[in-house]
């Protein structure tokens, strides 16, 4: 059940660092990675994320999973926009070098290309950090974390509930599709889609309604035990920011400030070779 | 009383009442009870008496999360609860839920032990400390960084114990704490709270209508509840020697039930109160072995036709751990069969490997007499054996009964006119028929898992499993279903019921069936299996007091004397 | 009926775990390949017309953020936003069904379904494409025809299993008036 989300536990500096620095890194670069088209930039957060990951001892291997299917997603995302627009990269950059003509309006030129490989470079600045977030930080660290960068602690506290209530449910679930199946309960395709779905509300209908007597519950026991009490609570979890974090944040700070400079040089958000 | 004037007032009802606000009747009447620091209570009471609502009004549930009217005057520590806050209730009051999932709200036994000194703002190093210091009390010490699905029932309790115990409160108050453990965890757990009470002097109300398993620690006082009322408040060695249990529909312990047939006057003097305090006379012990050596009617055990036949099974999950190993049963027709073992020992799993949920990595499973058995579907497999889950509120999807009873037959495609002969026909035999235009929602606890029941009996299946079959009943609501379940097997249907309650395997099943760590270590009556210690200790069962009670009037068959009970029971108490 | 604040938190824990388990498990397979239909929509719709528009902006919005970090895309802000003003919108138009005292006959059937289509229209072919295109500078004509279809499917998902859960949560509330047995 621990495995939704591949927290590795493994000593190392990454893993050290605070899940409030992780965090707020983590959103600034992120920020950084999505306000920028200059492929320069881009091209460093990438390399950037792999040397981080090399520091965490998490080896492509406890990822590879997931990278795959990132990477078909991001293929047909490409296809996808070439599709509808394969003269996006001509109106963003305002050039047209034409490499080559498939048919008709498809025709390939270096201003898509350019704007494709920025996709491309774009999945790759995110995805790698955040499963790097996501395997060296211990999910009980992450509703602390969230209240220490100024998320309300109720709603914080709201985060911490359902990582605590998803393997149960995830577990109840698996045990009354089961017994609904038996009762002759499929959702697979066989079945047209309406009555697929009604099969679906067969088996939610009971997930669902039992969840929300455990709301009633689980509100009572928190109550009981003086949630909501003062303004503020502290964490168990919490841990104070060493030299690492004021590092990790900083480099969050530099990164978000390097993509807003080079967005003001390049008059834009494109850094345009062409002209 | 002398004393009363040293000891400090806890808690103090006056004439007190309560309705809730959607309620058209008072759900409490008239409540007096006073309770000292120190001391240990135990309520009890049928279903729906009024014991959940007492406990919502000592924790300050009730009237700050629960709207409703309040008469007469209750005080916690000389304060009218009303006039307090449920912060500043809950600083005396420490209430231990039933559900201990729901209470368990942190991601590991250390986050959740914090939970109340966080949300008092404890910083560190104490937060800490205190969890360290807390957690060890209880003994979970060494179990701090584990998710709750690592745990155990009992270790899960242990847990929520703590959670209450480190804001260092005067009360705790445990609602159903035995509900969810099997029979050793609960010992254990009742152990466990009297331990703590010593340790740090706190008082402690318990509410559970498992009398005799409460009993095997002493209690000071019994509150019995019926109807809103308190309708008893003495000592247990008082309480067991009148007809209150009865006429307030609680199970009484089984040893006393056996004293009274066999004829024993019993008074407190004999202090009945647990078996271990209990004092017989040679006069009384005459009498229980004359009343066993005169009935010896045992009935032989008939042998049906075998249905179904597991060889061999074995089955580990995905993170490799042996669920099964090599698992052998044989089930016969007509039989009506326990299964039982602590959680993880294999029942469930057998369970599904039979119903098909699960795939076994060995082993094959015949069902009646034919191998084909392993390549059917689940819902073919379906067609022959129902499986009931514990909660009917996992297997009810629809608003109507009717609809939620023919929804397996509309799937498979049987014409209306079928489906309403056979729908009629089961909710005839659950004894559903008069509310068969009725929605799901109106009907009660015990009648909606008989809808459950009778949705799958619909499909006509030769055999079902039950998981649980009673759990969390009272024992009215346990022998409604149980004598239930009897009439189905004496109409041809063979039944097996997975489960923990002890009471329920040896008035109900024919043949136990005992798993442990994955393997079958004992096929036997449940009366045998209940009356042998080293069974009962690896199976983490608890023998029943007919056991002790033999043991104490030199009977040396205790299995015969526990069978004989039963079948006494059956053939001269009941009709 | 009014929820306490705390009661109301773990509705949103509680939701969005609900939502994550839907999102990530209970995938239906559509007629098109390789792409399933979302179950979770009809849940947040739902949970929204019962604990109002914070508690289901919030469900939206921590339940897709969590479906996003498990599989590790970042955060595809662009669509958990749009997952939010669902769920917010929803909460805030439904108000008028009373779920709670078990009310949800026709009127409340088809208000529901107004509801979800009006919310699902902003919310898919508004709010998440405007965003991808200036988030990502995605172009407009696919951002607006993939909300759309994402819409549309929602638009079903919703309308199915957020009725019948409407429809059964209503259903198992107690309600005054007297039964008969029939013999």
């Amino acid at each position: 059940m621990k495995g939704i989300f591949n927290y590795i536990d493994r000593p190392s500096p990454i893993h050290e660092l605070t899940g409030a620095a992780k965090l707020v890194c983590l959103l600034l670069w992120s920020f950084a990675a999505m306000s920028t088209y200059d492929t320069r930039m881009l091209i460093v957060l990438p390399v950037l994320s792999f040397m981080l990951f090399a520091v965490s001892k998490i080896r492509l291997r406890d990822v590879s999973f997931i990278l795959t299917f990132t990477v078909v997603i991001m293929v047909l995302n490409n296809l996808l926009i070439f599709l509808f627009s394969p003269q996006h990269g001509v109106q963003i950059y305002g050039t047209k070098h034409v490499l080559f003509t498939i048919t008709g309006r498809y025709v390939v030129t270096q201003e898509q290309l350019l704007y494709h490989l920025n996709l491309v470079l774009k999945y790759l600045s995110t995805i790698p950090i955040v499963l790097l977030f996501v395997c060296t930080t211990n999910p009980s660290e992450f509703a602390a974390s969230l209240n220490r960068i100024g998320v309300p602690y109720s709603i914080a506290y709201a985060v911490a509930l359902a990582l605590r209530y998803i393997p149960d449910i995830q577990m109840q679930y698996h045990e009354i599709s089961q017994a609904q199946q038996a009762r002759g309960i499929e959702m697979s395709r066989k079945e047209s889609l309406i009555k697929r779905l009604r099969a679906a509300a067969a088996i939610l209908v009971p997930l669902i309604l039992s969840s929300m007597d455990r709301i009633e519950v689980i509100s009572n026991a928190m109550e009981l035990r003086g949630f909501g009490k003062h303004k503020k609570r502290t964490w168990y979890m919490g841990r104070p920011f060493r030299a690492g974090d004021f590092a990790a944040v900083g480099l969050g700070i530099l990164l978000l400030a390097a993509a807003l400079v080079l967005n003001h040089l390049n008059g834009g958000r494109f850094w345009n070779p062409f002209v | 009383m002398s004393q009363d004037k040293e000891r400090e007032l806890l808690l103090e009802f006056s004439h007190f009442g309560f309705k809730y606000k959607a309620q058209a009747e008072p759900t409490l009447h008239d409540i007096s009870l006073k309770m000292y620091k120190g001391e240990k209570i135990l309520i009890a009471g049928p279903s729906g008496c009024g014991k959940s609502t007492l406990a919502s009004c000592i924790n300050g549930l009730i009237p700050f999360s629960y709207r409703g009217e309040m008469t007469g005057s209750c005080k916690i520590k000389g304060k009218e609860t009303s006039q307090m806050s449920l912060f500043e209730i809950s600083r005396t009051v420490g209430t231990v839920l039933q559900d201990s999932d729901a209470q368990f709200i942190g991601l590991t036994v250390a986050e959740d032990i914090a939970f109340a000194p966080e949300n008092d703002c404890l910083g560190e190093p104490d937060l800490h400390q205190l969890v360290k210091r807390t957690a060890d009390l209880v003994g979970i010490g060494t179990h701090l960084s584990n998710a709750p699905g690592a745990l155990s029932g009992g270790q899960k309790q242990r847990v929520s114990l703590a959670g209450v115990m480190v804001g260092d409160v005067d009360l705790l108050l445990f609602d159903e704490p035995l509900a969810n453990l099997d029979p050793a965890t609960g010992k254990v757990a009742v152990e466990l709270i009297d331990e703590i009470r010593e340790k740090t002097g706190a008082g402690v109300v318990i509410i559970e209508h498992r009398l005799e398993d409460v009993l095997h620690r002493k209690v000071d006082r019994i509150i019995l509840m019926n109807e809103g009322r308190i309708t008893a408040d003495m000592t247990p060695d008082e309480l067991l020697c009148s007809m209150l249990l009865k006429e307030n529909g609680i199970r009484e312990p089984l040893y006393l039930t056996a004293l009274k047939y066999a004829g024993v006057r019993v008074t407190p003097e004999k202090c009945p109160g647990g078996i271990r305090t209990l004092s017989l006379t040679e006069e009384d012990r005459e009498k229980v072995r004359s009343w066993f050596r005169n009935e010896s009617g045992t009935e032989a055990a008939q042998e049906g036709r075998v249905m179904l036949e597991a060889e061999d099974i074995s089955f580990a999950y995905g993170n490799g751990r042996q669920a099964l190993d090599k698992v052998s049963v044989r089930i016969r027709e007509g039989e009506m069969l326990a299964i039982v073992g602590t959680n993880g020992a294999g029942k469930s799993t057998f369970s599904k490997v039979v119903c098909g949920f699960e795939t076994p990595g060995s082993g094959t499973i015949r069902f009646g007499g034919s191998a084909g058995w392993m390549g059917l579907s689940i819902k073919e497999r379906a067609d022959h054996i129902g499986y009931v889950m514990q909660s009917p509120n996992q297997m009810i999807s629809q608003i109507m009964i009717r609809d939620e009873v023919a929804l397996g037959l509309r799937k498979r495609g049987f014409d209306e006119e079928e489906i309403n002969r056979r729908v009629e026909k089961v909710l005839r035999i659950c004894g559903l028929w008069p509310f068969r235009s009725w929605p799901i929602s109106a009907l009660s606890f015990g009648q909606k898992k008989r809808v459950t029941i009778a949705a799958i009996l619909a499909l006509e299946p030769e055999m079902i499993i039950l998981d649980e079959p009673t759990a969390g009943q009272d024992y009215r609501h346990y022998t409604e279903i149980m004598e239930f379940l009897k009439d189905l097997r004496d109409n041809g249907y063979t039944v097996v019921m997975i489960t923990h309650d002890m009471h329920l395997m040896l008035e109900y099943a024919d043949r136990c069936i005992v798993f442990h760590d994955g393997k079958v270590i004992a096929d036997r009556s449940s009366a045998g299996v209940l009356t042998d210690p080293e069974l009962v200790a690896r199976a983490n069962l608890k023998e029943t007091s007919l056991y002790d009670l033999a043991k104490m009037c030199g009977i040396g068959d205790a299995e015969a004397f526990a069978k004989h009970f039963i079948s006494y029971e059956r053939t001269q108490v009941r009709r | 009926m009014k929820n306490s604040p705390v009661k109301t938190i773990v509705a949103i824990g509680i939701g969005a775990a609900l939502f994550f388990v839907l999102g990530r498990f209970v995938a239906i397979p559509s007629p098109v390949p390789n792409t399933n239909i979302s179950t979770q929509y009809g849940l947040l719709a739902f949970m929204a017309a019962l604990f109002g528009p914070i508690a289901g902006a919030l469900i939206g919005l921590i339940g897709h953020a969590l479906i996003d970090f498990s599989y590790g895309w970042g955060i595809w802000w662009s669509w958990v936003i749009a997952s939010a003003c669902f769920g917010c919108l929803m909460g805030l138009i439904s108000k008028k069904l009373k779920l709670a005292d078990g009310e949800f006959g026709s009127k409340g059937f088809i208000g529901f379904n107004v509801c979800q289509i009006i919310c699902h229209v902003l919310a898919w072919g508004v709010v998440a494409p405007v965003l991808d295109i200036l988030i990502y500078a995605e172009p407009a004509n696919k951002v607006f025809v993939q909300g759309l279809v994402g819409g549309a499917s929602n638009i079903v998902t919703t309308a199915i299993i957020g009725s019948i859960l409407c429809a059964a949560y209503a259903g198992s509330r107690p309600k005054s008036g007297s039964l008969s047995k029939d013999n």
